[in-house]
């Protein structure tokens, strides 16, 4: 059920993105997300309630992909990674060591945004600049 | 011309959230006011343990409740009944309390006391062992409670919720000898998951492990006093 308030969030920085831009001209084709595999996230049923969010906005049309990040974690003990599971109570494999440190999994990033406008010379130097 | 462009962000999902959840941290910091998240899977005993823990805490502190509660006032009424200010938010279907629901009921408890007066606010989420995990709403500390009868493989099924947890009290210990459950395996599950947690076993019908419990809040209380100086001269 959080999908659809994950959606919300995400539709709300969008818009924040498209004024920040000035430009009525942009149009989303792809946004591209990722997704820790330790998150409270459903990747299928965010693509489904966003593609039902964004009916009749002007993001109508627009594709969500969703790029999943795999669990790691890091034994404290002898450093090396690992991927956590419940079977093993998330501890690791090498020393039985607690889950301390997570490396990557957390992840809920609005990574990227493809887009056409007709702005598109000054946009495209912007967001090289930004990147640099 | 449309060109293809790309955007990189690199902007958190939760961004929206998370900007409300620090400016309701910063409310509460100006108050002055410890506000502790508590979370569960519904029918662990959050109201329950308030309803013990309230008025022991109230001798000692000025205490009051927000209370997320899907479509009803139940629990507000029963934690009034024991003289506690207790604030309703009626999240509607929402299955957890997010950062603008709880900014809400700020500005309710605002219109019916001064919470400067206050020293500990305490959020009832809404019974559900995955979302509330990932949406902070201001709080400083996170307290799970996970109940005997739910049996000692609920940490590893809902993993974030314990990760994210500063203290998890497992409540209904009193029930344990009539249980083929294994209160050693919880805390295991529990400490492989989050090995910097705080667990205390409580049973709000015995009062068992209650001392305990209260003299976490009451530390955690102390904390924020000789820190809050430090952080405010940095």
């Amino acid at each position: 059920m959080h999908e659809v308030d994950m959606t919300k969030c995400l539709l709300i920085s969008l818009n924040e993105w498209r004024e920040q831009r000035d430009d009525s001209s942009v149009m989303v084709e792809t946004v591209h997300l990722d997704v820790g595999r330790f998150t409270c996230v459903e990747p299928d049923q965010l693509v489904t309630t966003y593609n039902a969010a964004v009916q009749g906005s002007w993001l109508d049309g627009s594709k969500l992909t969703i790029t999943e990040i795999p669990f790691v974690g890091r034994c404290l003990s002898c450093n090396s990674s690992y991927v956590p599971v419940p079977e093993n109570a998330y501890r690791s494999p090498c020393c039985d060591h607690p889950l301390e440190e997570i490396l990557s999994g957390r992840e809920l990033r609005i990574r990227s945004i493809d887009y056409r406008s007709d702005a598109a010379a000054v946009v495209e130097s912007m967001s090289i600049q930004r990147h640099r | 011309m449309h060109m293809p462009l790309e955007d990189t962000l690199g902007l958190n999902l939760l961004a929206a959230n998370t900007h409300q959840a620090q400016h309701n941290n910063q409310q509460l910091e100006r108050w002055d006011l410890l506000c502790l998240n508590l979370m569960s899977s519904p029918g662990a005993g959050k109201t329950a343990l308030l309803e013990r823990s309230l008025p022991a805490l109230a001798s000692d502190l000025r205490v009051a409740v927000l209370e997320g509660d899907m479509t009803t006032q139940l629990d507000a009424d029963r934690l009034e009944a024991v003289g506690i200010p207790v604030v309703p938010i009626t999240t509607g279907r929402a299955c957890h309390l997010d950062a603008a629901m709880v900014s809400g009921g700020l500005r309710l408890l605002q219109q019916r006391l001064d919470p400067a007066e206050l020293n500990l606010l305490l959020v009832e989420n809404v019974g559900n062992l995955v979302c509330p995990a990932e949406f902070d709403v201001g709080e400083h500390h996170k307290v799970a409670l996970l109940s005997v009868t739910e049996g000692d493989d609920k940490p590893l099924k809902y993993p974030l919720m314990f990760r994210n947890s500063d203290v998890v009290l497992i409540t209904k210990v009193d029930l344990l000898p009539h249980l083929p459950v294994d209160l050693a395996a919880i805390r295991h599950n529990i400490l492989s998951i989050n090995p910097n947690a705080t667990v205390i076993e409580v049973s709000a019908i015995t009062g068992e492990g209650l001392d305990a419990w209260h003299r976490w809040v009451l530390q955690a209380l102390a904390n924020r006093s000789t820190t809050a100086p430090a952080l405010a001269a940095a």
